[in-house]
């Protein structure tokens, strides 16, 4: 007997909905990071559940969560730079601090 | 007739270009060129007349009206549009002589007289802009382009009254004239608006079908437009700006506020006499009383008077409102019934601006020699200022009406037709011009006769009294000079030209002829007026003259004081217009209306420190309120579905 | 009950109480470790789609990737600084609100969905099918994606070097 596609789904779903909490509550950049990863990571296991579920001839899912995993080690990439940038100017990462972008 | 546009474009391209660039110009070459301009002018506004007059009369026997130029400036809908051009009529082309005589005469005088002021191009830039505007209002060709030059003439008049603007009094003159003129000026054009509404025209001759069916609003409309003049005219109560009028400098009071501007007031009258006489006698009537009362009010104050300018700025009131009086008696359009008047008045304000013009001029003359105004520094000029003491005396003898100078004829034919009017207006106008003859004559001796102010200070001097050596009057230059003595010789024969030839009540041919009861009389009275000035005034401090001092101080004060009329007036104006009127409006603009566009503000402002924290810069409660939005349009769809 | 079952009922429980940890915890280097079990939940959750190329992929790449790169930034910055502060609780309580209010409507449109998933079969992917597909240019061929993709990695290390290096 095989796992009902929806009880991936909505597994996925609740990582998602608690990398947006974490997202809206956490006041640190690292930790605003780890939450986008978790909501991307999400979204890569229902690329790879519908494939496997409802397309499993084709490979759109598939490739979809291959590339979607290196877009989130470029961003990844990107977002530490930015973040060790920005605690060399301002000595903080607490987003409290990051107001000059604001104006 | 087309070369007329000459004579009203040569002043404005004057003013433009002295306007523009006088200030890089030399004196001398700016004076020079405005009154070139105006030679010009002169001449051809002396073409045109001798080409009107000799053109002869039409069929039916009176100068044909010509139009060389009419367009329609400012087109308002099919019916109605306002038009601009040139008109000549035997009036216009009468006030063609007189504003360009006594322009350029001015403008020859005021080479000398203004030499070495500051500001000598911007003077003849506004002597030409002036011009311009007088000879506009005289040639416009319907009553609203007349009220276009009609402001104009305003507006420059404003200007030379503040032309010393470092003169605090001469600012507040100018307001004080701008302001009364314009408060008068606003009565005009609600006339102006309801003539048009119910003629559908703006002409000086609108069809008589318009004329019947108007009613009692038109004597209202014609009621209106008398206040505009008489604001223009100084008619009392409205005549309080005129005698300040004089802190400009003297050519500009003979040129404006004695020949030209003053009488425009008495031209609109005669402009649109026919209506008036067809349509609206009953405010005839009215023109007439307060042409008399002010008559007798100004000739009683301008006894009283100690500043020479003052003295003959009254008279001018006094002398305009024998025009308006003129005016006010016709009762009919034919000149050998009732309509005298109406070819007395033009008569008279064309001779009373010529000799009114040539004793402002003179009295500039006093001033430029002696540097004042008050009488009291004059005395005994005779010997140092001859031709004009001359001139001044001829000028004199012409208002006091004297024959065989012009003011003589002019006034008679004015009488003559008061007396036809009723014979107490006749006595009434009778009796001031007994008291013109009698101020003018009370000027004249103070200036030229008596005790030299001169003489007296020089003693003291000598005498060691004195630290101030005080300057000795000489006479005035070539210049000023020529103008005098051109005017005093149009004076002195102006009185014969057949005027009634060429302009009458209702155009037709018109012999004058001298009424010998009332030439007698007005003789008689006007040489008593003359003799008791010369017994009162040819020496300082006669008897008579301190007998009477005694017996009617407080008349005296009181008309030295104008009878308070400027007091009254800033009674009205600021104790009741102020605190009645002007502070409730006041109050209402700044609570009720600022008040509501504050509350807008305010209410803004409110909303938007009520929203502006939203835009907080904080991306994650921006998250948030994206979630939100995003699962309430979900919810929505849902709900939808 | 299916072994297949309990493995993944035992994959669901850790990765949610990780991720929930790894959102809460007030210590980075705890949150980063509880993010690494979750990363590798995902990946057992690949290899039991038979998706097994995909799951070494998850592992390389974030478990050994990124979760590296994480720890490389929290060491250079400093554990002292990093140490989480809370947020107020009146936004604590708004993001959980509206995080349960999202999950709650996801879940309950998830249960009332007909995805026809019925077509899972065990034989998971052909690597050379796979490499045909990423490489080919054909219809259902990605190579145009992967070679956007390779330009994306170059400009995206040169942007981080860019960022990161000393002036």
């Amino acid at each position: 007997m095989n796992i009902p596609a929806e009880y991936m789904l909505i597994l996925s779903a609740m990582l998602f909905f608690i990398g947006v909490f974490g997202f809206f509550t956490r006041r640190n950049l690292v930790s605003l990071l780890i939450s986008t990863e978790l909501m991307l990571n999400a979204v890569d296991i229902n690329f790879a559940v519908f494939n496997a579920y409802c397309q499993p001839q084709h490979l759109e899912g598939y490739i979809f969560s291959l590339f979607g995993i290196g877009v989130a080690a470029a961003e990844t990439a990107v977002a530490i730079a930015i973040i060790i940038n920005v605690y060399r100017n301002i000595h903080s990462i607490h987003i409290k601090k990051l107001k000059n972008l604001k104006h | 007739m087309e070369y007329t546009i000459l004579i009203l474009a040569l002043p404005l391209l004057s003013f433009l270009l002295l306007g523009l660039l006088g200030k890089r110009m030399p004196h001398m070459l700016a004076g020079t060129i405005g009154t070139l301009s105006l030679a010009a002018v002169t001449a051809l506004s002396y073409i045109t007349a001798a080409g009107y007059f000799l053109s002869g009369r039409n069929a039916e026997g009176v100068f044909a009206d010509i139009m060389p130029y009419n367009f329609t400036w400012l087109p308002f809908d099919g019916m109605l549009g306002i038009d601009m051009g040139i008109l000549l009529s035997p009036i216009s082309v009468m006030m063609l002589i007189v504003i360009s005589t006594v322009s350029l005469m001015v403008h020859i005088y005021s080479l000398g007289y203004m030499k070495g002021e500051r500001g000598f191009q911007r003077y003849y830039a506004f002597l030409s802009l002036f011009t311009f505007s007088m000879l506009g209002l005289v040639v416009a060709t319907n009553i609203f382009q007349m009220y276009v030059f009609w402001e104009l003439v305003g507006v420059s008049s404003y200007l030379l009254i503040g032309f010393y603007y470092t003169k605090p009094a001469a600012i507040a003159a100018s307001k004080k004239a701008f302001i009364v003129t314009r408060f008068a000026d606003l009565f005009f054009l609600i006339g102006i608006l309801i003539y048009g509404y119910y003629m559908e025209t703006f002409s000086f001759n609108p069809p008589a079908t318009e004329l019947m069916t108007a009613g009692a609003v038109l004597p209202v409309a014609l009621l209106l437009m008398f206040i505009g003049g008489a604001g223009k005219s100084a008619m009392f109560p409205l005549h309080i700006w005129l005698p300040d009028a004089m802190e400009g400098p003297t050519p500009v009071s003979a040129l404006i506020h004695a020949a030209t501007m003053v009488v425009a007031g008495v031209f609109l009258v005669a402009r649109l006499f026919p209506i008036f006489i067809g349509y609206a006698p009953e405010v005839l009537h009215i023109i007439a009383y307060v042409g008399a009362f002010t008559a007798l009010y100004a000739a009683i104050v301008a006894c009283a008077q100690s500043d020479i300018k003052r003295v003959l700025a009254f008279s001018t009131i006094s002398q305009i409102a024998f025009m308006m009086v003129a005016l006010g008696v016709c009762t009919g359009s034919d000149p050998h019934e009732g309509g005298l008047g109406y070819m007395a008045s033009m008569f008279h304000l064309f001779t009373h601006a010529m000799f009114k013009g040539l004793l402002f001029l003179g009295a500039g003359a006093i001033i430029h020699a002696v540097h004042s105004n008050e009488k009291d520094h004059m005395g005994g000029l005779r010997k140092y200022m001859p031709v004009t003491h001359i001139t001044f005396l001829i000028a004199c003898l012409a208002i006091a009406g004297i024959p065989p100078f012009s003011g003589f004829f002019s006034k008679d034919e004015i009488l003559v037709a008061c007396y036809r009017y009723s014979d107490l207006m006749g006595m009434f106008m009778s009796a001031v011009a007994a008291l013109t003859a009698f101020y003018m004559f009370r000027l004249y001796y103070v200036i030229f006769w008596g005790k030299s102010h001169y003489e007296e200070q020089l003693a003291l001097y000598n005498g060691g009294e004195s630290s101030h050596k005080p300057h000795k009057p000489h006479e005035a230059p070539f210049t000023m000079t020529l103008p005098l003595v051109i005017l005093a010789i149009i004076t002195c024969v102006a009185g014969f030209i057949p005027f009634g030839e060429f302009v009458s009540s209702n155009g037709q041919e018109y012999t004058i002829h001298l009424d010998k009861t009332v030439a007698t009389t007005s003789v008689i009275l006007a040489l008593a007026g003359i003799a008791v000035a010369t017994v009162m005034y040819i020496r300082s401090g006669s008897r008579m003259r301190r007998i009477v001092n005694w017996a009617l101080h407080g008349p005296i004060v009181a008309a030295y004081h104008r009878f308070y009329m400027d007091e009254v007036w800033l009674f009205v104006t600021k104790k009741i217009i102020f605190n009645c009127i002007s502070r409730p409006i006041a109050w209402f603009d700044r609570k009720v209306v600022d008040g509501s566009l504050d509350l807008l503000a305010k209410a803004t402002q409110n909303t938007a420190a009520l929203i502006r924290p939203w835009q907080s810069g904080n991306i994650q409660t921006y998250c948030i309120w994206f979630l939100c939005g995003a699962l309430v349009i979900i919810l929505a769809l849902l709900y939808m579905a | 009950m299916d072994i297949n079952m309990i493995i993944f009922g035992g994959l669901a429980i850790v990765m949610i109480v990780s991720a929930l940890f790894a959102v809460t915890s007030s210590k980075i280097m705890r949150a980063t470790t509880l993010l690494l079990f979750v990363l590798f939940g995902t990946a057992g959750l690949y290899f039991m789609l038979h998706y097994t190329f995909l799951g070494a992929v998850q592992i390389t790449v974030y478990a050994g990737g990124i979760v590296v790169m994480f720890i490389f930034a929290i060491l250079l910055i400093g554990k002292g600084s990093m140490d989480i502060t809370q947020t107020s609780i009146r936004r604590y309580l708004a993001g959980m609100a509206t995080a349960l209010t999202g999950m709650a409507l996801a879940i309950y449109l998830i249960m009332n969905t007909d995805f026809h998933s019925d077509k899972f079969t065990a034989d998971g992917v052909d690597m050379k099918l796979l490499g045909n597909a990423l490489m080919g240019t054909e219809k259902f061929n990605y190579i145009l994606p992967f070679e956007a993709m390779s330009v994306l990695l170059l400009a995206c290390t040169v942007g981080a070097i860019m960022i990161a290096r000393k002036k």
